[in-house]
């Protein structure tokens, strides 16, 4: 009887050195869960959701405290990744935020523009140059699209422009070709065009 | 006797060659303006080098390669740069891209040429050479040859000369075999000096004796050289389906050829090494076979930048001719008439473009319309990737990208034997390329959020680093201050 308990207490004691062990060795930095979000999210860093960017909107998504339909740049496949993540249904947009809009880069009407600096502070990702009373552009390969550099500039020399297509960025699309429709009683006829998604 | 394998699958669809080889390659005569885009090679688009207005020498270059895989582009004639600006060109997109255009002055004055020894220059001098003589792979995947060439530290065995051509109707490799064989193998003697190369194997189709029998003639006096004759059969032109049949070996997928030791060029490829090398002229012209719907079918030789129309008026397109096809009927692109969405008729000929077939409704008769996949197999039949095509059609239509991944989509050469062979009609290859396509797309916006984050993330560390030196510097300051404070207190005393 004391013999079993022995054992039993000293495996105890040695499984619980090995977890506390492993539990320090082994510690994960930060949370996985909020990285695994955060790669799903479009890194606009726009604010669209209410949050001061990507990373803070993941982290409130993984407490719990955000909802999934927030990111407008992310679009409604975002919001299926996301479902898809963490195990829950899909929510359309709605309420307070803004509908999807195609992509597009901030252009610096260079002419206009008076040098104040504000808008590169305002950049998220750092992709205006410039200086103070000096002339700002774009560096149109970083922008995201997140629109903070225009509210603040107060020549209004800021505009969004639409990505357009081109042979570069062009894709192929979803086939469309006609499908033979079957009904009752007749031989294969032509039918409508398989619908594009 | 040489020993053939076999690659799994292929189909035989009807040869239609006999039309466009009854006679000799023509001279297509200077057209009224040439289209020279800038973007005609794999890779990146080249630099415009001259202003509008400029007069132009045949050979002299408009445009600098622009990057890694990039390829120089030259003007085809002598003449006057008329406009340099976004114009239609053969691109399934139907999107215009940068070309110049050129009057011809019908002089035809040549650039200085610069002939040089390919035996006393080191191949790396060599490659930059055709880099700047714009040479391309004239197979029709038009990826810049230097660099083909620059195999670092592997060990090439074999060099493979592809004179297969086994997509139907096209003639012109046949026809440069039978009249330009010794020049081709000059070429490709100079392709097996830049790669160190033991062997090199000519593959041909056997539906070409006339080609067999002038290439075996021009290397009766070449050391290991050898033709091989191939049976015909699509797509056994395709260089990894053509690399199996000469040497049994399958190239890995995601690898390259050089990777198991062989390298693959088009006949007109080594070719045109040879003109630029040899006789120091860059890529201006090329044979294109204009064939299908038209009275005299034939190969000409053409400029780059030949309007497509003016090309084919030259064979008499007939009436009931309803667009044009630029490449093969299996993997060829269509050109529209006017107003039709897709590329356009009068787009310029450009270094892929092989072959123009003039399309009607008699020899091409629109396809019926799909029916449901009856998952038959009979595409996993005929698949020389041996990928299973249903499979693939199956996610593609269902968006189901990642999976089309799994079961190696990417080793998908898009010959389009499935299609040919589908009892229901349905366009598989382009569910294969909408599936590429979209994935291409998705890489490009994970790259583009990935360098966002960084970005951003750097952003936050330099506000937070611009704070803390505000603050030392804020403190330094209160410290400076105090000390002086103290020291007047204490002069007081």
């Amino acid at each position: 009887m004391l013999s079993a308990l022995l054992v039993m207490a000293a495996i105890a004691i040695v499984l619980g050195a090995v977890l506390g062990f492993a539990a320090i060795k082994f510690r994960v930095e930060g949370n996985p869960l909020v990285d695994r979000i955060d790669a799903i999210l479009p890194q606009t860093q726009c604010g669209q959701c209410g949050y001061p960017g990507c990373k803070p909107y993941a982290t409130a998504i993984a407490a719990g405290e955000a909802d999934i339909n927030r990111c407008p740049p992310g679009g409604e496949e975002g919001i299926r990744k996301l479902a898809d993540l963490l195990g829950v249904d899909f929510k359309p947009f709605g309420g307070d935020t803004n509908a999807p809009k195609p992509r597009s880069v901030a252009f610096i009407d260079e002419s206009t523009c008076i040098g104040c600096t504000l808008c590169i502070q305002a950049c998220p990702v750092d992709a205006i140059a410039g200086a103070a009373k000096q002339m700002h552009t774009i560096i149109a390969a970083e922008c995201t699209g997140c629109e903070l550099c225009v509210a603040p500039c107060p020549v209004d020399c800021i505009s969004m422009v639409a990505i357009e297509e081109n042979i570069t960025n062009w894709k192929w699309k979803y086939p469309l070709h006609t499908v033979a429709v079957r009904r009752a009683g007749s031989t294969r006829q032509p039918g409508k065009a398989r619908p594009a998604q | 006797m040489r020993t053939l394998y076999k690659f799994h699958g292929g189909i035989h669809p009807p040869g239609n060659k006999a039309q466009s080889t009854q006679l000799a390659i023509a001279h297509a005569p200077l057209p009224s303006k040439l289209a020279v885009p800038f973007h005609q090679h794999a890779g990146e688009t080249a630099k415009p080098v001259v202003q509008i207005g400029d007069h132009v020498l045949k050979g002299q270059l408009i445009g600098m390669p622009d990057g890694f895989i990039s390829s120089a582009v030259h003007a085809p004639t002598s003449g006057t740069i008329s406009s340099i600006d976004m114009q239609h060109i053969a691109h399934p997109s139907g999107l215009p891209n940068l070309c110049a255009t050129l009057i011809p002055d019908g002089r035809e004055e040549w650039i200085e040429r610069k002939p040089v020894d390919y035996r006393e220059h080191s191949p790396a001098d060599l490659q930059q050479l055709l880099r700047m003589a714009g040479v391309v792979g004239l197979g029709g995947a038009a990826f810049p040859s230097d660099i083909k060439l620059r195999i670092g530290k592997q060990k090439i065995k074999t060099l493979i000369l592809n004179g297969a051509e086994c997509e139907p109707y096209i003639t012109c490799d046949d026809m440069l075999m039978r009249e330009r064989a010794a020049e081709i193998v000059h070429g490709a003697e100079m392709l097996r000096y830049m790669l160190d190369a033991g062997e090199v194997l000519i593959g041909i189709e056997d539906n070409k004796p006339e080609a067999i029998a002038a290439m075996q003639q021009a290397i009766a006096d070449c050391n290991n050289f050898e033709v091989v004759t191939i049976p015909a059969i699509y797509p056994g032109g395709s260089a990894k389906q053509l690399i199996r049949t000469l040497t049994g070996l399958e190239v890995p997928s995601g690898k390259l050829p050089t990777d198991i030791g062989v390298q693959c060029f088009n006949v007109a490829t080594a070719y045109s090494v040879y003109r630029a090398l040899a006789h120091g002229e860059p890529l201006l012209s090329r044979i294109v076979t204009v064939t299908g719907n038209v009275r005299k079918a034939l190969n000409y030789e053409t400029l780059i930048g030949t309007p497509v129309d003016e090309l084919v008026a030259l064979s008499e397109a007939l009436p009931d001719t309803n667009g044009y096809i630029m490449g093969g009927p299996m993997m060829g692109m269509p050109l529209h008439a006017m107003n039709a969405p897709g590329p356009a008729v009068h787009v310029p000929v450009v270094k892929a473009a092989n072959c123009i077939i003039a399309a009607s409704d008699r020899l091409f008769p629109p396809p019926p319309p799909a029916l449901p996949c009856i998952r038959c197999t009979r595409c996993a039949e005929v698949c020389p990737a041996d990928l299973q095509p249903q499979d693939l059609y199956w996610f593609a239509q269902a968006r189901e990208f990642g999976k089309a991944q799994a079961f190696s989509l990417f080793d998908c050469i898009e010959c389009g034997a499935c299609s040919y062979v589908c009892p229901s009609h349905i366009p598989l290859v382009q569910y294969y390329r909408f599936a590429k396509s979209e994935i291409h797309a998705r890489e490009r916006e994970k790259q583009a959020a990935d360098s966002a984050r960084e970005r951003h993330e750097f952003h936050l560390y330099r506000i937070e680093r611009e704070k803390q030196e505000k603050a030392e510097k804020l403190a330094a300051r209160e410290r400076a201050a105090q000390a002086a404070k103290s020291t007047v207190e204490h002069s007081d005393d």
